[in-house]
């Protein structure tokens, strides 16, 4: 059933009539015209599809569009501000963290999430964290190191 | 002589007048022959200067032919070009696409240093059949291969036409120029100077490579060698890179796929009354094509579900247990691959023998992008975005299924997120375009991931059945080698063995019907997966018999100077010392070629005894590829080839049961994750004086046997079956003694 449903993106209110148990990344995609949060498998395995709610990382493929209302969504293409990347784009950019690219955006989105929760997390807990990303390619090793790069920095460390 | 084509294309260009008169310039060159086509091409591509370029696929270029790009039938002995445009940017046209495995910063790299030219002013043009020339797709690891010598000789054709034209110029002999920085200057007076950009302009100056360029030495080399960041990796972590999936149409729709529950199913009645009440719903049957439309996936797939529709299912019994029998008992007459010496003496000489048989199952490609594709239709014109690794055959099938010409049909391919061979499949890009016909929209479809899983075309199961010996000096005097079912690639043995034989008993993917219970296909390093399992598994077991270290074993065994210095340098850098296996430590060693490229990996492993399950803990690989173009994304495809060959080796398999297939999302199929990773070294063994070879697959074909052999060596069980699941790691432990 169609309701309105406000909420906030990237920054940006949004209001839009929509049936609420629509599933977020879809809503996303084809309604509100954005491409950051990919589909993976649309189950929730992989990861692919993480945004942003109230700070979590979420798989978007899951939540339905009427548990965001009056909360704030991040997509990647809201996680720069002002022109500037977060340090975890720019560490995943340092550190080639990626391949094809397809689950780099949730990858990205999954550490955010982690680093605030956990601005020094161990590489036992990285891995644990980021367990339930996948990607195909194999860039992990990378990833790890970007992760743990921002880490440092986070703690005043040297970052590479 | 007077050039019709030339002609045409002065006229086109507007500001002529800067340029030299017709046939003034000795620069000015045709080609032999010409057609219409090839006035249209030029017309597309512009001015400057153009240099065209065979990739070196040869053999496999002539299979091209049938239609060049530009949607015309062109003198396709040429797959590439190169062009320094009236801005002086250089841009690269080719067929290939970029999909994670970077060529599209290699291939760049290339061109920079060989034409002088900051690498941000490099732009690849890829994997467009309208504007780039045939190609016959992205796989093999042979981009940067076969790609690399001619590139950059055709880099070099063009610098040495813009050196010409400075001569002009500048009114000075060429030889006391030099190029630098995109522009050329006179050596002993770098004042005196002009750009690639006032050099091209208003020109149309054609070239096509036929002999070879002078290169550029190694030693001059600024940008080819060095480590660079991806070139695509700002769009990346910004989610502005586009995939197929994410391209957007005005009044596209979104397709939801009535599938089948089994291969060879075929469908026997459909209602899909209940679903057209939907709001928004369209419902389309092109024969057995049946979907439903919406503008939203999401809906789509709510009314697919409420369609009802009866198959009649074919009985097969066969499944993942008996596959390997099923495929002994269809197996055709072997084809000799290799062979040498005699078998028989070879037997006498064995002062032991050991014969084993080796299964692998059918593996999934899995990237995590799925077959994605949009087609809009505009009277006889089709134009589709899609994810594949292969365009030009894309096109062609779409072409094939719609009944119209292939110079009908654009195929455009963005990012592609992950192929490793399973995007040479093109199904949802036909399926894109008979849906969007139909419907008279742009229609989209992108697989669900259980169909990604269904339609994939997996890596075959297969079998190898080895019977070898050694003689009392340690040295492997027999080789007899049967691949049944895997194909080829990577199943000769590079052991030093007077008396071999190598047969391979029926192709992974074109096998007869009744082969396989579904399609197959090829999968990053097709069949030397399943090869180097078998060989470098048989190999320790050899080593065991002789008493001796299994990497003491293989250097004695070995004369190619190539794979021992591999060998030595990752035995040198893991820190190897000798002993006999099993010695509990859980070390294995591997060997295997790959695409020209020579791979040794020791690995280190732990085995929990009592729950089977193995944790890798450190994966050492030495690598020598020839010339690195890009020594930072050498490295990266050699810890994904590590990374993703964990899969295969310990967990990945396809359950089935006739044509059903049971694995069908990532709870059941399970990738390598990060609480998987080991601690990786990869070591590039310098050999910069020597073509540059494959770099995106070698390394991934030694992980079965590198963690089988570690295994063996820390729990005394061989395991001769992948993947290495817990439970056959328990029964391998049952079985030693």
């Amino acid at each position: 059933m169609e309701q309105a449903i406000q909420f906030t993106l990237n920054n940006k209110p949004v209001r839009i009539a929509a049936d609420g148990e629509r599933k977020l990344l879809w809503v996303l995609r084809y309604d509100l015209g954005l491409t950051g949060p990919k589909c993976g498998c649309g189950q929730g395995y992989c990861g692919a599809c993480t945004v942003l709610v109230a700070g979590e990382a979420v798989r978007s493929c899951l939540m339905s569009l009427k548990d965001v209302a009056g909360r704030e969504v991040v997509t990647i293409e809201g996680l720069a501000r002002n022109g500037r990347l977060h340090p975890v784009q720019e560490a995943f950019m340092e550190h080639d963290a990626m391949q094809c690219g397809y689950c780099t955006p949730g990858m990205i989105l999954e550490a955010v999430a982690l680093l605030r929760k956990n601005p020094k997390p161990s590489r036992e807990e990285i891995l644990k964290s980021m367990d339930d990303n996948l990607c195909r390619c194999g860039a992990h090793t990378r990833i790890v190191a970007a992760i743990e790069s921002v880490a440092r920095s986070l703690s005043g460390g040297p970052t590479r | 002589m007077k050039d019709e084509y030339l002609e045409l294309d002065f006229r086109d260009l507007p500001d002529r007048k800067t340029g030299q008169t017709e046939g003034d310039s000795p620069l000015e060159q045709s080609l032999e022959g010409f057609s219409a086509d090839r006035r249209e091409f030029l017309k597309v591509v512009g001015g400057g200067i153009l240099v065209l370029v065979s990739l070196g696929e040869g053999e496999l270029l002539a299979q091209g032919r049938r239609g060049g790009g530009f949607g015309r039938q062109l003198p396709s002995d040429w797959n590439a070009f190169l062009r320094i445009g009236e801005d002086g940017r250089v841009s690269c046209f080719t067929g290939k696409i970029e999909m994670g495995q970077g060529v599209a910063t290699s291939l760049a790299q290339m061109l920079a240093d060989e034409l002088n030219v900051p690498l941000e002013n490099v732009d690849m043009v890829m994997g467009d059949t309208d504007l780039c020339p045939w190609d016959m797709g992205t796989f093999g690891s042979m981009s940067t291969r076969f790609f690399g010598p001619p590139l950059r000789a055709a880099a070099a054709e063009a610098r040495a036409v813009l050196l010409q034209l400075a001569a002009e110029h500048l009114q000075t002999p060429a030889a006391e120029l030099k190029a630098e920085n995109g522009a050329i200057s006179v050596k002993e007076h770098p004042e005196k100077k002009v750009s690639y950009a006032e050099l091209t302009k208003g020109k149309r100056i054609e070239r096509r490579l036929k002999e070879k360029a002078v290169l550029e030495e190694v030693s001059e080399f600024t940008i080819v060698g060095k480590p660079v960041l991806r070139r695509d990796a700002l769009e990346k972590v910004t989610g502005k890179a586009q995939y197929a999936a994410d391209v957007r149409l005005p009044g596209m729709l979104c397709a939801a796929i009535l599938r089948p529950p089994a291969h060879g199913a075929t469908l026997k009645s459909v209602d899909t009354s209940e679903a057209e009440r939907l709001p928004g719903v369209r419902i389309v049957k092109e024969g057995d094509l049946v979907a439903v439309l919406h503008k939203h996936p999401d809906n789509a797939a709510e009314a697919l579900g409420k369609v009802k529709a009866e198959f009649d299912r074919p009985q097969s019994d066969v499944d993942d247990k008996t596959i390997f029998d099923h495929l002994l008992k269809v197996a055709p007459e072997g084809k000799t691959v290799a062979s040498g010496g005699d078998l028989k003496r070879g037997a006498e000489l064995a002062t032991g023998v050991v014969e084993a048989t080796y299964l692998n199952s059918y593996v999934s490609h899995a990237p995590i992008e799925p077959h994605a594709a949009l087609a809009k239709i505009e009277g006889e014109k089709a134009t589709v975005w899609a994810s594949t690794q292969n365009p030009f055959g894309a096109r062609d099938e779409i072409a094939r299924r719609l009944e119209i010409s292939s110079t009908n049909v654009r195929v455009i391919t963005p990012f592609v997120g992950g192929g490793f061979g399973g995007k040479t499949n093109n199904q949802q890009a036909v399926e894109a375009a008979v849906l969007a016909k139909a419907a008279g929209k742009p229609v989209q479809v992108v697989w669900t991931r259980a169909e990604e899983f269904f339609y994939d075309t997996f890596r075959p199961a297969a079998v190898v059945k080895i019977r070898s010996g050694v003689d009392g000096a340690g040295r492997i005097v027999l080789w007899d080698y049967h691949v049944y079912f895997a194909g080829e690639r990577g199943c000769q043995q590079f052991y030093d063995v007077p008396n071999h034989a190598t047969v391979s008993h029926g192709s992974g993917w074109t096998a007869g019907a009744g082969t396989h219970p579904f399609r197959t296909g090829p999968w990053r390093a097709p069949s030397n997966n399943t090869n180097s399992f078998a060989r470098e598994s048989q190999i320790d077991l050899l080593a065991a018999k002789a008493g001796a270290d299994p990497v003491e074993f293989r250097l004695k065994n070995l004369t190619d100077e190539r794979m021992i210095r591999v060998l030595k340098t990752a035995a040198e850098k893991f820190g190897w010392t000798p002993k006999k296996a099993p010695s509990g430590r859980g070390l294995g060693v591997a060997c295997g070629t790959d695409s020209g490229t020579c791979v040794a990996w020791i690995a280190e492993v732990e085995v929990d005894k009592t729950s089977g399950v193995v944790e890798v803990k450190r994966v050492v690989c030495a690598q020598e590829m020839g010339l690195v173009i890009n020594p930072e994304g050498a490295r990266i495809q050699m810890e994904g080839c590590i990374t993703m060959g964990l899969g295969y080796a310990l967990a990945e398999e396809v359950h089935f049961k006739g044509g059903e297939v049971r694995d069908l999302h990532f709870g059941s199929y399970q990738i390598p994750r990060f609480s998987w990773l080991p601690k990786i070294e990869t070591v590039l063994v310098d050999a910069k004086d020597s073509p540059p070879q494959g770099g995106g697959e070698p390394a991934i074909i030694g992980m079965g046997a590198v963690v089988a052999n570690a295994v063996f060596d820390a729990a005394g069980a061989r395991l001769l079956q992948l993947p290495m699941t817990p439970e056959r790691i328990k029964e391998a432990m049952g079985k030693r003694g």
